[in-house]
């Protein structure tokens, strides 16, 4: 585990940010942290960028408790960022990294890199008000990774860019992942989510209500439905449905019928097949995966239903 | 390098890099040297102009009775007002001076002619000399003669002499006056302008919304003391420039104009107690004597005051007075969102301020008042009027006390500002109320 966090609580004058939160982010996992807006996401953030401190548990890095030593090894980008308007795109970075711990020339020499692969590196001495907001954004994103921390916290990093760069930054983000860096992507994209992350934290009113790995989370939300598409009479169809199965929807779609059926204990999906087949022509058949999407939805919904009232 | 002094470095740069401050630094001396310069070039303006004035003096009062100066000539005539006038040659007399049989009765009736606009000083001249006469020729008819009139007018200047251990010394109430506001006002300024800027520092960067990348590397407080710290070398950097720059233009453009020792005594001799240029015409022969005992007075006493203490003691106030509401007007910077809301933050810093500089000037009056005690122990108001007290004399342990509380209070500000700075600069959009800034003091890290 590179990041733990065991318990840990944070009190706002009246408002409870985040209680008893308890988190493992496994070494070279993209881990999502997700929850609605005011879950206490930024809150938990800034806790392990030592922005803020818990007031109660603890948070261990690579097993030692956090200090300010770890700092060099943490890249953030937060989601509320800017850089000082009036000062040189070049200079900014190369002081910014400075405050991170690195030494300038070497600073200079990766900057140089970095501005090479994202087209920059005739924007060195602009002014960062002269700069798109699109290259502002690139130009943050390099300051961030530049100390090559081992932990990358991410906060909404794709808001701002166009889809083509949002793709070079998802791609930079996997080259980064390949070359062992933890990322830790807190985000309202559900796609971005199902297509990067390989473990997710849901966060819902200052409590967590779900972790886990990706893969595990959706087997555990497996609903066993699945979707049929078929040619042929529908009494012959429910016919071909034994007992053990739940028959969930059923509706003509264009000349064929589309139907969503549930299947019970012991039953299988080839014990389904072979009841339908004889009965009708199957022309599609697969299973229905619950999205991150729905599977975010549906807790939170959940959630605030048994905690009417946020903590307070 | 540490952090903060990556901080500092990059604070210090930014500012001293800028248009406007290279502007500002070159033009305050200027501005400044020609508050020196611009009354020696008018006085060397003066000298080289003398007015010959052709009076025609009807009444006969004045036969004799005009004296002629270094830039006034006058010269009798007999002819009538008519003939003078078709006769007047500009290049022989700058202009007539008529004065009619009955102006006795009626000074308004007094004209002077010329072919250009006569300056202003000439008329005053001209006016004070008449008036003058009148006056005596008055008195006279009142049956007090002249003798009469010496001995009543009376003049008195007072020697002061403080009693020191070493025996008496001579001062000069003028020069500690002047030294002292001098001190002061340097002070007030500089807390003004330099406060100011350290409070929009903050608000740039919470508006830019760097702030949160920075602390996520270096801790708040770093970052304001840093912030601080570099304005404050800003400050002193412009202020150091400004006065060697107006040393150096003063001397260069007063050497070419004028040699050295004249222009002390012209200096002087323009410069009233206060501190304000006078013109030249207020002067009159009658008293210029008591003037010249006055500046060798001013000039003596100069010794009187002790510099070194003084220079030590203004650095100190200087930096102090700064760092103690630079501090506040970071924490402000941190609780708004945007320079138009700092007002109703403002209100409570500038009032210490302002309220020292007021009392300031009653110190002035009288140093060693109850109210310039306290006020120079209070260390929101000490830096101003501790420096315009000190040039008066002030016992030694009322200093140290002073100077001690000013560093207590700095410490009590420091540490209030940086607890609702870090909380301030990361609360986004929301409009702070005073009672929220107290909440914040409160909260754990």
């Amino acid at each position: 585990m590179i990041l733990t966090i065991n318990n840990v609580s944070k009190q706002y004058a009246t408002h409870k940010a985040l209680d008893k939160v308890s988190l493992e982010v496994p070494v070279g996992s993209i881990y999502g942290l997700l929850g609605p807006n005011g879950a206490g996401k930024t809150s938990l953030i800034r806790i392990i960028n030592q922005i803020t401190a818990p007031d109660e548990g603890e948070v261990l890095f690579m097993g030692e408790k956090l200090r300010q030593k770890h700092i060099g090894m943490i890249g953030y980008l937060p989601e509320e960022r800017g850089l000082y308007k009036k000062m040189e795109v070049g200079e900014q970075a190369l002081y910014l990294a400075q405050l991170k711990g690195m030494q300038r020339s070497e600073a200079v020499i990766r900057l140089r890199e970095w501005f090479e692969k994202f087209e920059l590196q005739h924007w060195w001495r602009k002014k960062v008000e002269e700069l798109s907001k699109g290259m502002q954004q690139k130009v943050q994103f390099i300051i961030t990774v530049l100390h090559e921390p081992k932990l990358l916290i991410l906060d909404e990093p794709f808001t701002g860019f166009d889809p083509i760069n949002a793709n070079l930054i998802k791609d930079e983000l996997l080259r980064l992942k390949e070359n062992g860096t933890t990322i830790i992507l807190s985000t309202h994209r559900m796609e971005s989510v199902e297509e990067l992350c390989s473990h997710i934290a849901l966060i819902n009113r200052s409590h967590k209500i779900l972790d886990g790995a990706v893969r595990d989370i959706r087997k555990e939300f497996k609903s066993e439905k699945y979707e049929i598409e078929y040619k042929g009479n529908a009494i012959a169809f429910a016919n071909g449905l034994w007992a053990g199965y739940e028959l969930i929807s059923h509706e003509p779609h264009g000349d064929l019928m589309k139907a969503v059926v549930k299947l019970g204990e012991g039953r299988t999906t080839n014990d389904l097949l072979a009841g339908l087949i004889p009965n009708v022509e199957v022309h599609s058949f697969r299973e229905l995966v619950p999205g991150m999407n729905d599977i975010f939805i549906s807790l939170v919904k959940e959630s605030n239903e048994q905690q009417p009232v946020a903590a307070s | 390098m540490s952090t903060i002094s990556l901080i500092i470095k990059r604070e210090y740069l930014t500012r001293v890099k800028k248009k406007s401050f290279i502007i500002m630094t070159l033009l305050g001396p200027i501005l400044m040297a020609s508050l020196f310069i611009v009354p020696i070039l008018m006085a060397k303006y003066d000298e080289n102009e003398t007015s010959k004035i052709q009076v025609i003096d009807e009444s006969g009062l004045f036969k004799g009775k005009l004296q002629n100066s270094e830039s006034m000539i006058f010269e009798m005539d007999t002819f009538s007002l008519p003939v003078a006038k078709t006769i007047f040659n500009p290049e022989k007399h700058t202009a007539i001076l008529y004065i009619p049989g009955n102006v006795l009765n009626n000074t308004g009736a007094i004209m002077l002619f010329s072919a250009k606009q006569p300056n202003m000083n000439l008329v005053t001249s001209i006016e004070r000399t008449i008036q003058k006469e009148i006056e005596s020729l008055k008195l006279k008819a009142q049956g007090i003669n002249q003798e009469t009139l010496d001995q009543i007018k009376t003049r008195v200047s007072v020697n002061t002499r403080t009693l020191t251990e070493q025996g008496e010394e001579e001062t000069s109430a003028g020069l500690t006056t002047i030294v002292g506001m001098l001190g002061g006002v340097l002070i007030y300024m500089f807390i003004f302008l330099y406060g100011a800027q350290v409070m929009r520092g903050v608000i740039e960067e919470k508006t830019n919304r760097i702030v949160e990348v920075i602390i996520s590397s270096v801790k708040p407080f770093q970052l304001m003391m840093g912030k601080i710290i570099g304005i404050a070398l800003v400050g002193l950097t412009q202020f150091l420039l400004w006065i060697i720059l107006t040393v150096a233009i003063s001397t260069v453009v007063s050497n070419l104009f004028v040699d050295g020792d004249k222009m002390k005594t012209q200096m002087m001799h323009r410069q009233s107690p206060m501190g304000t240029p006078m013109p030249a015409n207020v002067e009159d022969g009658a008293t210029s004597n008591s003037d010249k005992s006055e500046i060798s007075d001013f000039m003596n006493s100069a010794d009187s005051i002790n510099f070194p203490l003084l220079i030590g003691a203004f650095l100190f106030y200087f930096l102090g007075g700064y760092l103690l509401y630079g501090a506040l007007f970071a924490a402000i910077g941190a609780a708004v969102d945007g320079e138009s809301d700092t007002q109703q933050f403002m209100l409570p810093i500038t009032i210490p301020l302002i309220l020292s500089f007021i009392i300031a000037q009653s110190i002035l009056q009288n140093p060693e008042s109850k109210v310039g005690f306290w006020f120079s122990m209070i260390p929101f108001t000490s830096p101003v009027v501790m420096m315009v007290r000190i040039p008066f004399g002030v016992e030694p342990w009322e200093l140290i006390l002073s100077m001690l509380l000013l560093v207590g209070g700095f410490v009590l500000t420091t540490w209030l500002a940086a607890r609702i700075y870090r909380t301030g600069i990361l609360m986004y959009g929301k409009k702070v109320s005073w009672k929220e800034l107290g909440k914040w003091l409160f909260y754990r890290e």
